[in-house]
C-alpha cells in the first residue's frame, strides 16, 4: 500500500517495530520519542503523574521541559509554579532541562539544540508543538493529562490522521516568506480547514524555502486546527540538521536514512491544495482570527502602539536579520513602542555579534530576554484597552495579548519592523 | 443520563484564551480557575453558572491554545457536559482526559436555545430537547469512554485498572 510520510512515521513507532502499516482513521498505541512541556502546562501534567503513581519517567533523556512562557518569572503565582517544576525536574534527574540561563522559546530551541531529528514522533503539551514537522517528524500538541500519562509509560493512543497536500508552486515576491504563505493559505481554509488533519507541505517553492521559513509555516499549522504539519526531508533539513548541537556528531547513515523518508508517490491524500505564490503578497491577519487575511497593501489606515518581534513563530536568527535590515539607520516612530525577543540565547548571541541588536537599541527598540511573554498576554508587553499592536507571533484571538478590547495583527518581521517606523501598519518601501 | 438547562453561545472559534485568558494559567487549582472561566467571553458566566448546566455553541469550540485549564475551568464550574457543532482537536481530547462529557451536534446552534431543558444519554447517543420535545442522535459513547468520564478520568480510569 501506498502511505504519507505522516502515516510512515506513526507506524515505525508501532509495535513490532517496522512491520505495521497505519491508514488514517485508525486508533494506535505508538513509541514517543520526545515529550515535552513548559511551565504553563507541566505543573497539571505533574500533579496527574503523581496521581498515576508511577515513581520514575519513563526516559530521563527522553523527557524536555522548558521554563520559557511566564519566565523570567513575572508574578509570585508563577514563580511557585516555576519552583514545583524544578523541584520535579532535579528529582527526576531530567536531561534536557531548560531554566535560567539555557532557556529559549521551546519550539524554536529543541531544532536548535539537535533534540527533535527527521522521522522522530514528538508529542508535546504545547499546541505549538506542530512546529518541528518542518524537520520531517511527526510531531503534535496534546494537554497536560497526555503529557502525565506519556511520563508513566513513554506510549502515547493516536488517531491516524488524514494528510491534505498542499503545494506551492511559482516565484515568492519580494518581502514574502513563509509566514505569509502559511497566513495565506489559512485565510484560505479557515482556522478549522485542517482540523485532525495533517498539512503536508510540498512544491518547488517550499524545496526551496529555507529551514527557518518551514519551522514558521509547519508552527502555525495549528491555526488551521491540524493535528502536524510536515515537510519531507531534503538537503536543507540536512545542512540544518547538521549544524545542531548535536547533529556534529551524527552518522551519515542517518542522513540517508531521513533523505528517504517521503510520502509515496501514488498516495491518496483526502484534498490537494494548489497556491501559486505569485500572486502572494505580504500578509496580515486582522483581529480576532489568524484567518482574517489581508494582503498589506489593501489595508487602510492603522496606526499601532506596539510592535512585537519574536516568538516561535519568528524569532529565529533570520527574523532578526530581516527586522535590523529594515530599522538599519531609522528610528521608530515616537508614538510606538518596539519589542524585540530572539528566541533563544544562541540566537541573541549571534545577534549581538552580527551588530543586529546595536541596530535594534540605536533604532529605539526594546530588546528582551528570549520569552513567550506578550504573544500570550503574559507579560513583557500586554496590551491596555484599545491598544493596537502588529506581531510577528501567530495568534490574535480577542483579548490575547492584553485587554479585551485589544487588538493583535499578525504579520511577517519585515512588514512589523516597517510598520513600526512608520506608526502605522505599512508594506516595506 | 446528564440533565441540564443550557447557557448557548451562539459563535463559532470559541477560543481557549476567550475560555481561560493566559493571563490566570498561573493557577492550577480548579476551583480558582473555575473562577474565571469564560471570562475572555462572558464576564457573568461565573455568576450566572449553576451545577448541571450544559453548554451549547457552534463550529470549532476550543481551538487555540493546548492549555488542559480551559477543560479543567468548565468541568469545574459545575458545566456536566459541552455540546457543539465540532470540537477543535486537542481541546476534544483534554477534555475527554480530564472526564468532561462533550458532544458534537451539526445543528446544535439553531436547534437549541439559551435555558432549554436537555438530556443526554451518551451511551444511546441521544440528545433530548425537553422543552422543545425533539430528539437528536449523536455518536454514541463507546464503552471505555463511558467508564472513563465515570471514573472521573484517564488517570482514575487507568488507576483502576
Amino acid at each position: 500500500m501506498n502511505h504519507t510520510i505522516t502515516e510512515k512515521i506513526i507506524a515505525a513507532h508501532c509495535a513490532p517495530k517496522g512491520e505495521k502499516e497505519v491508514f488514517p482513521g485508525e486508533f494506535v498505541e505508538t513509541d514517543v520519542d520526545i515529550a515535552l512541556s513548559n511551565d504553563i502546562t507541566s505543573p497539571l501534567a505533574i500533579k496527574q503523574f503523581r496521581n498515576i503513581g508511577v515513581k520514575k519517567v519513563f526516559d530521563r533523556n527522553k523527557t524536555v521541559i522548558v521554563l520559557d512562557h511566564f519566565t523570567p518569572n513575572k508574578d509570585i503565582a508563577s514563580a511557585e509554579q516555576c519552583k514545583f517544576i524544578r523541584q520535579f525536574a532535579r528529582e527526576q534527574n531530567i536531561k534536557y532541562f531548560f531554566d535560567g540561563g539555557n532557556c529559549g522559546i521551546e519550539h524554536a530551541l529543541l531544532p536548535e539544540q539537535g533534540i527533535v531529528l527527521p522521522g522522530n514522533l514528538v508529542i508535546g503539551a504545547d499546541s505549538h508543538t506542530c512546529t518541528y514537522g518542518a524537520l520531517g517528524c511527526f510531531s503534535t500538541g496534546v494537554g497536560s493529562t497526555d503529557i502525565a500519562s506519556v511520563w508513566a509509560s513513554g506510549k502515547v493512543w493516536l488517531k491516524i490522521p488524514e494528510t491534505i497536500k498542499f503545494i506551492y508552486e511559482g516565484k515568492k515576491n519580494k518581502w514574502v516568506y513563509g509566514k505569509d504563505l502559511i497566513l495565506y493559505t489559512i485565510g484560505k481554509i479557515g482556522v478549522d480547514g485542517a482540523n485532525y488533519k495533517a498539512m503536508e507541505f510540498t512544491g518547488s517553492v517550499i524545496r526551496k524555502l529555507p529551514m527557518t521559513e518551514r519551522l514558521t509555516m509547519c508552527n502555525m499549522s495549528i491555526e488551521a486546527g491540524a493535528k502536524s504539519g510536515i515537510v519531507e526531508p531534503d538537503e536543507i533539513t540536512m545542512e540544518f540538521v547538521r549544524r545542531t548541537k548535536s547533529g556534529r556528531n551524527l552518522k551519515s547513515k542517518f542522513m540517508g536514512q531521513w533523505l528517504d523518508l517521503k510520502s509515496d508517490r501514488a498516495v491518496d491524500y483526502c484534498n490537494l491544495v494548489e497556491i501559486n505564490v505569485s500572486k502572494i503578497e505580504p500578509q496580515v491577519a486582522l483581529p480576532h482570527l489568524p484567518s482574517n487575511t489581508k494582503p498589506v497593501s489593501k489595508l487602510g489606515t492603522i496606526l499601532v502602539d506596539q510592535v512585537v518581534i519574536g516568538s516561535c513563530t519568528n524569532g529565529f536568527l533570520e527574523d532578526m536579520r530581516i527586522a535590523a535590515g529594515i530599522l538599519k539607520g531609522k528610528k521608530v516612530h515616537k508614538y510606538v513602542r518596539l519589542l524585540i525577543f530572539p528566541a533563544t540565547p544562541e540566537i541573541y548571541r549571534q545577534s549581538l555579534k552580527e551588530g543586529l541588536i546595536d541596530i535594534f537599541i540605536d533604532s529605539g527598540g526594546i530588546v528582551n530576554p528570549p520569552t513567550c511573554g506578550p504573544c500570550l498576554g503574559g507579560h513583557s508587553g500586554v496590551l491596555a484597552k484599545g491598544e493596537k499592536c502588529i506581531s510577528t507571533t501567530n495568534r490574535n484571538f480577542c483579548g490575547r495579548m492584553g485587554h479585551l478590547e485589544s487588538e493583535v495583527y499578525l504579520s511577517n518581521p519585515a512588514i512589523a519592523a516597517a510598520s513600526a517606523i512608520a506608526g502605522r501598519i505599512t508594506g516595506v518601501r | 443520563m446528564l440533565k441540564g438547562k443550557v447557557i448557548k453561545y451562539k459563535r463559532d472559534n470559541i477560543n481557549t484564551d476567550e475560555i481561560i485568558p493566559a493571563k490566570f494559567l498561573n493557577i492550577s487549582e480548579p476551583r480558582k480557575l473555575a473562577e474565571h472561566c469564560m471570562e475572555g467571553l462572558d464576564g457573568e458566566f461565573s455568576k450566572k453558572v449553576r451545577k448541571g448546566n450544559i453548554i451549547v455553541a457552534g463550529k470549532n469550540f476550543g481551538c487555540g491554545s493546548s492549555r488542559e485549564h480551559a477543560p479543567v475551568a468548565i468541568k469545574a464550574s459545575g458545566i456536566s457536559c459541552v455540546i457543539a457543532e465540532s470540537f477543535a482537536r486537542i481541546f476534544f481530547r483534554n477534555a475527554i482526559n480530564i472526564g468532561l462529557p462533550i458532544c458534537e451536534l451539526k445543528n446544535a446552534t439553531p436547534e437549541i436555545s439559551e435555558n432549554d431543558e436537555l438530556e443526554i444519554d451518551l451511551t444511546k447517543g441521544e440528545i433530548k430537547n425537553a422543552t422543545k420535545n425533539k430528539v437528536f442522535c449523536i455518536s454514541p459513547y463507546q464503552d471505555f469512554m463511558v467508564k472513563l468520564i465515570n471514573s472521573g478520568g484517564l488517570v482514575n480510569y487507568i488507576r483502576k485498572r
